[in-house]
């Protein structure tokens, strides 16, 4: 079952109208087909129309689709020879977030990124794609690991953010994403960072610090989920609505502040519509930004990362 | 119901009568927000607001810190001009913040700058969880980046007393944004060979902890400060586990390994005066 979300509603329930006329012209004697043609001017115009102008709260509903591919998706599309690699030699092996060699093009690479499931069971496994400290401190063993063997690292960003759990307190949860931060900042090797989900708080960001980041179209990013947010400063999750507008969470937004470096589009109707042509659309981006991060030295690549995440922020002197 | 025989939970409120109420001049003295027995507010000051009685730790405000911990008259502040500019312009956003300057005296929950602790110098953050629960937005993190970028081109060491409740809702992905800003700044500092002390107090939660908090080359804390990730509330919701009682407190942490020691109040300034000390040099002759 396909999940529709409410504003698409319009577009569906017009292409269902197309096809019953379509049949009909088939079964039946009357023409309709110039119906038909104006029908699917007006689909065009409609879709164009919903599709070009998604509201805050309806990328939200995109970046959270059922159906929206995962990291795993995305690696099956873009790299060859991925190697899944386990364990943080410490605890154990956290599955919310996936990571491993492969190659890009012709280069060997290490990828990493949180996964969440494609249904209950595997979302059980993957604990819906958000890590536990022992997840971030395998990544940043496979991230050492790049550095070590010089490979760059590309990260998919995809969690509601960091579990909030008992066990993951006493693991120390803060510690292990604080470490990840700091580590990535002196990583030698390019790091190329990609939202393709949901950005959720430091969850996310322990997997984000990088020399370019980019974000899908319909991805988010933000400190806090929008229903957090509105419990937190308005007393009522069902805010979540107004939250998602006010909090500026949206890749255009991101993009607006300084954040992203790119926003990479998505076919029409959002990235599970065609994953091939999503793939496509992020090769492009990601072979351009390779190639422009192998030429810095060592030293540049440092200092303008830290230029990068320097500027972030705005303040007034008086 | 049956289950109600069992359960031995008092239907009704107890509400204290007149008599039991006791009548605390405003300002003179304090209840002791743990044992609550009534104290002068002066004796409580001069004991850095430690309670005599049960030692339970109440906040110092970033002033009452720096006192405590400089040498006198050795503190010179840093970017205290930085205010914030709502840059989403987040909704009643400006008014809560001219609120809080009124009421604390200072443009933004953190101090920064630097002065001596037992004659060595060294730089300093300390947050201030009156204004806006000492909630993390651009400004913070700015303040907080420059005085490690300070520390590194000065060749000082950096010491950081946190006490928040995380990123700053109103200022939304650009809060986010400063856990990794500082962390950038706090590995070129370590890189170069800085030592930096991180001392966390109540509260210190959320991106806070997750960010700089975290990064010292020693962790500490004052005893029964609040330290975690994900909030109380959200952990019993989402997993509906009992949590016992002592859970995200620094001796809960201590016990699992996170913090190197649970510092009193009273140690502090010894203790990171040794500490400065001990760096001062390594062990081979140079």
């Amino acid at each position: 079952m396909k999940q529709i979300l409410e504003f698409e509603k319009p577009i569906v329930n017009l292409k269902e109208k197309i096809a019953e006329l379509k049949k009909f012209t088939g079964e039946s004697e009357i023409d309709l087909s110039e119906e038909i043609a104006t029908l699917e001017k007006r689909l065009e115009d409609l879709e164009e129309n919903i599709y070009g102008n998604l509201k805050p709260w309806q990328r939200v509903q995109m970046a959270r689709h059922q159906e929206r591919p995962t990291t795993l998706d995305y690696i099956g599309e873009l790299f060859t020879d991925f190697l899944e690699f386990h364990g943080d030699r410490n605890f154990g092996d956290d599955e919310a977030i996936v990571s491993g060699v492969a190659y890009y093009k012709d280069i060997p690479v290490t990828v990493i990124g949180h996964q969440r499931g494609k249904n209950t069971k595997e979302n059980i496994r993957r604990n819906f794609g958000m890590p536990h400290p022992e997840g971030y401190r395998k990544a940043l063993r496979h991230m050492k690991q790049a550095d070590k063997f010089n490979r760059p690292i590309i990260c998919f960003i995809d969690t509601k953010g960091a579990d909030p759990g008992k066990e993951s307190e006493e693991r120390g949860q803060s510690e292990a994403i604080a470490r990840n931060l700091m580590e990535m900042a002196g990583l030698k090797v390019p790091v190329v960072c990609i939202v393709i989900g949901e950005g959720g708080s430091g969850g996310a960001l322990a997997l984000g610090v990088g020399d370019r980041i980019f974000m899908l179209e319909n991805s988010t990013y933000s400190v806090i989920s929008p229903e957090g947010a509105a419990a937190l400063l308005w007393k009522d999750s069902g805010l979540a609505q107004r939250a998602a507008e006010s909090m500026r969470i949206t890749a255009p937004d991101l993009f607006e502040l300084g954040i992203v470096d790119e926003i990479i589009p998505e076919p029409k109707g959002g990235a599970h519509r065609d994953i091939k042509q999503q793939a496509t659309n992020i090769d492009a981006v990601l072979e351009k930004s390779l190639k422009e991060l192998n030429i810095f030295s060592v030293e540049e690549l440092l200092e303008k990362r830290w230029e990068k995440y320097k500027q972030i922020g705005e303040y007034k002197e008086i | 119901m049956l289950k109600d025989l069992f359960n031995n939970k008092k239907k009704y409120a107890s509400i204290p009568t007149e008599g039991s109420k006791v009548d605390i001049p405003q300002g003179l003295m304090k209840k002791c927000d743990n044992c609550s027995k009534i104290i002068y507010r002066k004796e409580l000051s001069t004991n850095l607001n430690v309670c005599p009685n049960c030692g339970h730790h109440h906040q110092l405000n970033a002033w009452e810190r720096i006192d405590s911990l400089f040498d006198k008259g050795t503190f010179k502040e840093w970017d205290s001009n930085l205010i914030t500019s709502n840059p989403l312009d987040f909704p009643d956003y400006d008014e809560k913040m001219q609120k809080d300057r009124e009421k604390t005296g200072l443009n933004e929950g953190v101090v920064t700058g630097k002065g001596l602790i037992d004659g060595q110098e060294t730089a300093f953050a300390v947050m201030d969880s009156r204004y806006r629960m000492g909630s993390m937005g651009s400004v913070m993190g700015e303040k907080i980046a420059r005085a490690i970028e300070n520390a590194r081109k000065e060749s000082i060491p950096f010491i950081i007393f946190t006490a928040s409740g995380g990123a700053r809702m109103q200022e939304g992905v650009l809060s986010l944004m400063q856990m990794s800003k500082t962390s950038v700044a706090i590995k070129r500092f370590s890189d170069a060979g800085g030592l930096m002390i991180s001392v966390m107090t109540h509260p210190t939660t959320g991106g806070v902890s997750a960010s700089f908090a975290s990064l010292g080359d020693y962790n500490f804390a004052e005893p029964g400060a609040l330290i975690g990730f994900a909030g109380r509330r959200i952990i019993e919701q989402t997993t509906r586990e009992k949590l016992p009682d002592d859970f995200q407190t620094a001796e809960f942490l201590l016990k699992h390994g996170q913090l190197d020691k649970v510092i009193h109040r009273h140690d502090l300034n010894n203790i990171l005066g040794m500490l400065l000390k001990m760096h001062q040099k390594g062990a081979r002759p140079e």
